[in-house]
């Protein structure tokens, strides 16, 4: 009997994708999707946009019901035989701490964007694709908050993430930096976060911090986090297409796709700065540093991608060379922010032992021992006299990353960047060319910045003293914030440790 | 250069206009050389408070604890306003002076970059 | 100069079986081990084959259960109902 052949991948994608639209008559087709034109991008075909995974729903529901499955089983097996005793060490979770608080939120915004590209992009294929991924960032969201749902019953900084999200100082570069994207065009943000976030940098985020959770023995963020990025894949796979796509239908779309990837590349450079922390100075046991991370996943695979993407008539991002001459320094400057701000934020630093700074002076051969070990050593010495260092003072904050100002000339690594701008009679301030040329170009956005510090001084944050305006993030005092050493969570922790490992008999 | 919005003349609330500061003006200071100081620090200062304020309370307030500190020469110090070189009067308000709203002062101290020379 | 492709699978049962095949049909693949997940690279093109796939797990492997495994990959993609094809042009 001849067996009845299956319909083919292509077929099955063509049908879900091509022909059940229309044309409208009721109302004008441009009313209808009012969003997909005003930044000037020139879309003569909708049809020649491919999936080339040509995921169809009926796949779609089957594959993500089985990553489900076996997350959940990892994360109720995780938490039912209590897996954070099988951590390194409790300060690694001062980078988990920070992931939860700055990407979680950022998982159900991306959520809500992509369902309303869902509806508004006028091609069918690219809608399918946007509802998809509106649908993974939900799960991811929500895999994350059960793994916060764990760790929050033992640990500290954990309890209050969303509201933490949209007012502690530091957050607001991860929260400004999606406003960002969420408030342009749909095209615009397809190029910041399916491009220059997933495709080219997300790989810096997820792939070394998730096998670094794996190597601290964080079960429950290494399961999140691969599940997550077996979605992730789709995404950057749909960011790379967007961009062929925009490409290949108008030259004219040309010059407006470069400047977007020159904006979206550094802003989300700039975001990763705060990884690149989590990567050198946080997890106990190391993967890779930064540095080594920035050229196999940048330099390395950014160059064959930008190389590829040559024949459009697109180069790699303005500024690529000045975070390539960063690549060295950045997670020692951001470390040197945290350390000195830790009481005013939801996780704790520590001064970094010898073992750790032997690592250090090893990847980073060129800066460390000349730069970073001597502010160590000396903030160590303060703090075994008794006097921990921190900066009483608040922070100059960069205008469009939010960063506090602590990053150096790109030919001086001991001098900080300081730029500016006049516009409207106001000055504004920028940690980089990068983050300046941003401003320059839409100072009618910029100027809306809501800086943590200057809001602070205009009374818009609880009050005018330090504890106060901690007590409007919901931080607890003494215990989720300040050093490392002596805080709640290192006693706790020890206590864990003495009654696993008990001293030896003589 | 102007932001491409879908709405006709676009335009965001500028929210740091320094009507927003209570009379304050947003003043930021740093100390070259000392990057154990992460970034410039950034205060709210009255325009008619004196220079010599800054210079005898806010500055040792928030620098003093750094081992250097004791050891400036301050008839040495070079200072700049919004890049350009600065002589700055202890008896004269900051208005009187060349200051506005967010204004930044950097100064270098001679012969001291931090432990080892490290610029810290 | 060719630029290398990449693709970042689990280090599961699941996946290996596909490392195997991948390592078996791309000769010029280069496997790098990390905690907890394999990353692969190779000069211009890499493919997934579902014969191979298939051959070790004695079953008739769906190209897309790779969507299973998969971590993160660089290059263009191609993928039909008999292979998974990474490339730069």
């Amino acid at each position: 009997m001849a067996k009845k052949k299956k319909m083919g991948l292509k077929q099955k994608y063509a049908l879900l994708t091509r022909g059940l639209d229309w044309e409208t008559t009721y109302q004008p087709m441009d009313k209808v999707f009012p969003y997909d034109k005003f930044e000037g991008i020139k879309i003569k075909d909708w049809d020649a946009w491919e999936d080339p995974f040509r995921l169809t729903m009926d796949a779609y529901w089957k594959f993500q019901a089985e990553k489900e499955r076996k997350l959940y089983a990892v994360i109720d097996s995780f938490s039912q035989n209590n897996g954070h005793l099988g951590l390194t060490d409790a300060r690694y979770l001062s980078a988990v701490k920070l992931f939860l608080t700055g990407v979680s939120p950022l998982e159900y915004m991306a959520h809500r964007q992509f369902a309303h590209l869902g509806r508004h992009l006028r091609g069918a294929g690219p809608r399918v694709a946007a509802q998809m991924q509106s649908l993974d960032e939900l799960r991811h969201a929500q895999t994350q908050i059960h793994t916060i749902s764990h760790y929050n019953r033992y640990f500290d900084g954990f309890h209050d993430w969303q509201h933490m999200h949209d007012r502690v100082w530091y957050l607001s570069v991860p929260k400004s930096f999606f406003d960002d994207a969420a408030s342009a065009g749909p095209f615009e943000f397809l190029t910041s976060i399916s491009f220059s976030f997933e495709y080219v940098l997300t790989n810096l985020l997820f792939v070394p911090f998730m096998s670094g959770a794996a190597y601290n023995g964080d079960l429950a963020t290494v399961t999140f986090g691969f599940s997550a990025q077996s979605d992730e894949s789709r995404h950057m796979t749909l960011g790379l297409e967007v961009i062929k796509f925009m490409l290949e239908q108008d030259e004219g779309n040309v010059p407006i796709v470069q400047r977007w990837i020159d904006k979206w590349f550094w802003r989300g450079y700039r975001l990763l700065s705060l990884v690149g922390m989590m990567m050198d100075y946080m997890l106990p046991k190391k993967i890779m540093s930064w540095q080594e991370a920035w050229e196999m996943y940048f330099e390395e695979q950014g160059g064959a991608l930008f190389e590829d993407l040559a024949r459009y008539g697109i180069r790699p991002p303005k500024y690529h060379d000045v975070a390539s001459k960063e690549k060295d320094r950045i997670s020692h400057e951001v470390w040197a922010i945290f350390y000195q701000y830790t009481h005013a934020a939801g996780f704790h630093t520590w001064d970094v032992d010898e073992a750790h700074k032997a690592w250090l002076s090893e990847k980073y051969p060129n800066t460390f021992d000349k730069l970073y070990r001597p502010r160590l050593e000396m903030w160590k010495g303060m703090a075994d006299a008794g006097n921990r260092f921190y900066n009483n003072a608040l922070p100059q904050l960069c205008t469009t990353c939010q960063i506090p100002m602590g990053f150096t000339e790109p030919d001086d690594p001991s001098t900080i960047c300081f730029r500016s701008s006049e516009y409207g009679g106001d000055t504004y301030h920028f940690c980089s060319d990068g983050c300046k040329d941003i401003f320059d170009h839409e100072p009618e956005k910029y100027v809306q910045s809501w800086l943590p510090v200057h809001q602070i001084y205009q009374g818009n944050c609880g009050g005018a003293s330090v504890e106060d305006v901690l007590k409007w993030y919901h931080l607890n005092l003494g215990t989720d914030n300040m050093a490392y050493e002596g805080s709640p969570e290192q006693k706790l922790w020890s206590q864990w440790m003495a009654g696993r490992h008990p001293v030896a008999a003589e | 250069m102007a932001v491409v919005a879908l709405k006709d003349g676009y335009t965001g609330e500028v929210r740091d206009r320094v009507e927003n500061f209570h009379g304050n003006w947003v003043t930021y200071l740093h100390w070259e050389d000392h990057l154990s100081f992460c970034a410039a620090l950034a205060f709210p200062f009255p325009p008619d408070m004196p220079f010599g304020a800054l210079l005898e309370e806010v500055l040792p307030t928030y620098y003093g604890m750094h081992p250097d500190w004791a050891n400036i020469d301050w008839s040495a110090v070079r200072w700049t306003l919004d890049g350009q070189d600065f002589t700055p009067d202890p008896a004269k308000a900051l208005k009187d002076q060349g200051f506005h709203h967010k204004s930044l002062l950097r100064f270098w101290t001679p012969g001291l970059k931090g432990p080892a020379d490290s610029c810290s | 100069m060719t630029r290398n492709v990449s693709i970042t699978l689990q280090n599961t049962a699941d996946a290996r079986p596909i490392i195997e095949a991948i390592t078996e049909d791309n000769p010029e693949a280069t496997v790098a081990d990390f905690p907890s997940m394999v990353k692969i690279d190779c000069p211009g093109r890499l493919v997934v084959k579902q014969d191979s796939v298939s051959e070790r797990i004695g079953r008739e492997w769906d190209v897309q259960e790779l969507h299973l495994s998969l971590i993160t990959l660089s290059g263009n993609i191609d993928e039909d109902d008999d292979q998974f094809v990474l490339a730069w042009t």
